[in-house]
């Protein structure tokens, strides 16, 4: 071997020059192939790959439909109209997008819902859950605008009311606000700079997806148990074992997708955005899209501007504390009786938040989603701080080989298959 | 198996918690109008949006624009060319500048879109006491309830109930918003005359006219459907294949 050449592994001699100089085909291999995983997800781990999957589905149809949209003020309303009409799929392309950003929080809560229950934000996988969170930000961020692009009376309204959030800030409130118009009112140029970061803000997301993910092949992957696997006979190779499980889960979520786009396309969506903007005419009630409606709920529980605002930024940013938040040195609820029941609540006032943002602001809706916003924090603030010291959580499982296959595990190495070293996935 | 129970309430209540929240209620429930399109496998009963044309061609489009529409969309509703050509030619669209310079009229092609009743908003709410008359493009996309709103505000007009004033130049209607509309009611039963015998009630009109609106609105939704069976009926025999292949690959592992 010549010096300075990589030691590939693979034999097929095309393969084996570009690795030898470049060695990709080994790194997925070790990444994606022989890559140990503990061997005891269950289904709730499909959801990391589903978010990858959304993620390249946006992208797609959203290079896509860039090409036929058109930014303008006068014309983006009719442009929309035009790619569902004219455009040879155009309504496919658009629906998919659409309902795709809310089939991407779908996945996106129910993937943070799985870490925060299973304790996958803990040590040593702090940095890992605080990417995720900026992920979650920047997706926030894109759904916003992109929501803004067709320019209908949601867009418009939506977007006064949630870039005037930012004239709550003290001092330089007002100037933050001109700038993010690039006028004194939403506008054309509005329009035209949401435009371009709906189109930076996903190739963002996908560069912090990297690091999530560079992070997570340094730590592995946590699990149900939340125990730390123990040696081969914990972990599975991940291909062909999550490949194929992922699978089942990417179908199971396109069909989901699928009902949505073929046959209630505009199910999540509000009516008002099919009426086109019009800077003259407030809608009767402004409503996000239903991904934003716990946020909103909480900003409007508050009767202070800068309160509501700072509340709604600080429901999403105890997010990044979490890891320190959570006292307690075991990781899975399953072994936490009291803060699993607690976090149960904790997901069902979720809900109800969700539910109070859709409803206009007087009581007793006000009231609720009080309550709801004070449970919401609690939880963080109080119950996780305090439970990681007065809960007595029940005895951990030894290994995860033994919690998952009981004595089989203890009988030597019999027919498991598996463990990380053992034979790498067959070359293509 | 209990993991994936929780889940789908979950992924459940998350799709209902913007069905729940959207509940305003106006009171009492919009009656059905029972299209050929509703439902999951709808679609659209052809004479009835080529009758619906002709409601919104002869009542409909002298206050009421459609201009995402061509005169070539209608081919989708079962019409001929030459019955297209024949309605496009009836109009006279603005056109230019010529050679000379000058802006002209000509006759319509079944490229263009729908003329517009008015030169501009402007003109048309002038005409229209203020109010604006809407463009009926995507109508039943852009109202809460879609085909069986229309339907149902067309033939909601009556005399206003007991102790309600209704304010100078509106008229009251059962199932506008506010019950105040600006729009007169539009129809009278024998309004247009059927080429095909149907009778001309107000609520035949009314029928037609919102099944010719949502095809309008949504002129993609067959294609859409059927293309979802097909493509649900594929992903459904692929989860069978790749659980089938999961449990084989796992057999060992668990």
């Amino acid at each position: 071997m010549a010096s300075g050449l990589h030691d590939s592994q693979f034999t097929n001699p095309v393969i084996r020059w570009i690795d030898q100089r470049m060695p990709v085909f080994t790194m997925v291999q070790k990444e994606y192939g022989t890559f140990p995983t503990p061997r005891n997800f269950n289904y709730l781990w499909n959801f990391g790959a589903l978010a990858m999957v959304n993620l390249v589905i946006m992208i797609v149809t959203g290079v896509v439909l860039a090409m036929n949209y058109t930014p303008h003020v006068t014309m983006a309303f009719d442009s929309v109209e035009r790619i569902m009409r004219d455009v040879h799929f155009g309504w496919l392309l658009r629906y998919a997008h659409a309902n795709g950003a809310s089939m991407f929080f779908m996945v996106v809560y129910v993937h943070i819902w799985r870490g925060m229950y299973y304790g996958s934000f803990k040590a040593p996988r702090e940095l890992l859950w605080m990417l995720g969170v900026v992920i979650f930000l920047l997706m926030m961020a894109t759904a916003f605008m992109g929501y803004v692009l067709p320019w209908g009376q949601m867009s418009f309204w939506g977007a006064t009311v949630i870039t005037n959030l930012f004239s709550a800030i003290p001092l330089v409130g007002n100037t933050i606000v001109t700038f993010l118009w690039g006028g004194f009112s939403v506008d054309n140029p509005t329009l035209n700079r949401f435009f371009s970061l709906h189109y930076l803000l996903p190739f963002m997301i996908v560069g912090v997806v990297f690091l999530h993910i560079a992070a997570l092949h340094i730590t592995g992957s946590n699990n149900p148990l939340g125990i730390e696997p123990n040696g081969p006979q914990d972990t599975l190779p991940f291909h062909p074992y999550y490949t194929i499980k992922d699978s089942v889960g990417i179908v199971v979520y396109l069909m989901v997708f699928a009902v949505l786009v073929f046959f209630i396309p505009n199910y999540l969506g509000h009516a008002d955005n099919y009426i086109p903007a019009n800077p003259m005419a407030t809608p009767t009630h402004i409503v996000p899209e239903w991904y934003f409606l716990p946020y909103y709920a909480i900003l409007r529980a508050v009767p202070n501007k800068l309160g509501g605002v700072a509340l709604m930024g600080g429901s999403i940013l105890v997010l990044f504390v979490l890891p320190w938040l959570d006292t307690s040195k075991v990781r899975s609820m399953r072994f936490r009786p009291i803060t699993r029941v607690l976090f149960f609540l904790w997901t069902i006032n979720f809900f109800v938040l969700l539910s109070m943002g859709g409803k206009p602001a007087e009581q007793p809706y006000v009231l609720i989603s009080q309550i709801c916003t004070v449970i919401y924090f609690a939880y963080f603030l109080v119950v996780l701080p305090l439970m990681g010291r007065l809960e007595r959580p029940l005895p951990l499982p030894e290994s995860i080989a033994i919690a998952v296959l009981g004595k089989r595990a203890t009988l030597g190495a019999g027919p498991i298959p598996g463990g990380a070293t053992a034979k790498p996935m067959e070359k293509a | 198996m209990r993991l994936l129970k929780a889940f789908a309430l979950a992924t459940t209540l998350l799709v209902a918690g913007p069905a729940l929240a959207a509940d305003e209620g106006h009171g009492t429930e919009l009656p059905s109008g029972n299209f050929s399109f509703d439902g999951v496998f709808g679609t659209f009963d052809r004479a009835s949006a080529q009758r619906g044309f002709q409601v919104y061609k002869e009542v409909c489009s002298n206050c009421h624009s459609m201009r995402l529409m061509s005169y070539r969309n209608l081919l989708d509703i079962g019409l001929s060319e030459a019955q297209v050509r024949d309605i496009a030619a009836t109009v006279q669209i603005p056109d230019g500048p010529n050679d000379e310079g000058a802006m002209f009229e000509r006759a319509g092609r079944v490229s263009d879109h729908f003329r517009r009743p008015f030169a501009n908003d402007q003109a048309a709410r002038s005409a229209n006491g203020g109010a604006l008359p809407p463009d009926l493009s995507v109508i039943t996309k852009a109202r809460e309830g879609g085909a069986d709103y229309v339907h149902a505000l067309l033939t909601g007009y009556s005399d206003p109930p007991a102790g309600v004033t209704i304010m100078e130049g509106l008229h009251y209607n059962r199932w506008f918003p506010g019950h105040q509309i600006a729009m007169a009611p539009p129809l009278s039963d024998g309004q247009v005359q059927y080429t095909d015998g149907t009778a001309t009630s107000v609520d035949q009109m009314a029928h037609d006219v919102a099944t010719f609106l949502t095809w309008a609105a949504e002129p993609e939704l067959e294609v859409r459907r059927a293309m979802g069976v097909k493509i649900l009926i594929f992903l459904a025999i692929l989860a069978g294949l790749a659980y089938a292949t999961k449990r084989k690959v796992w057999a060992n592992a668990h």
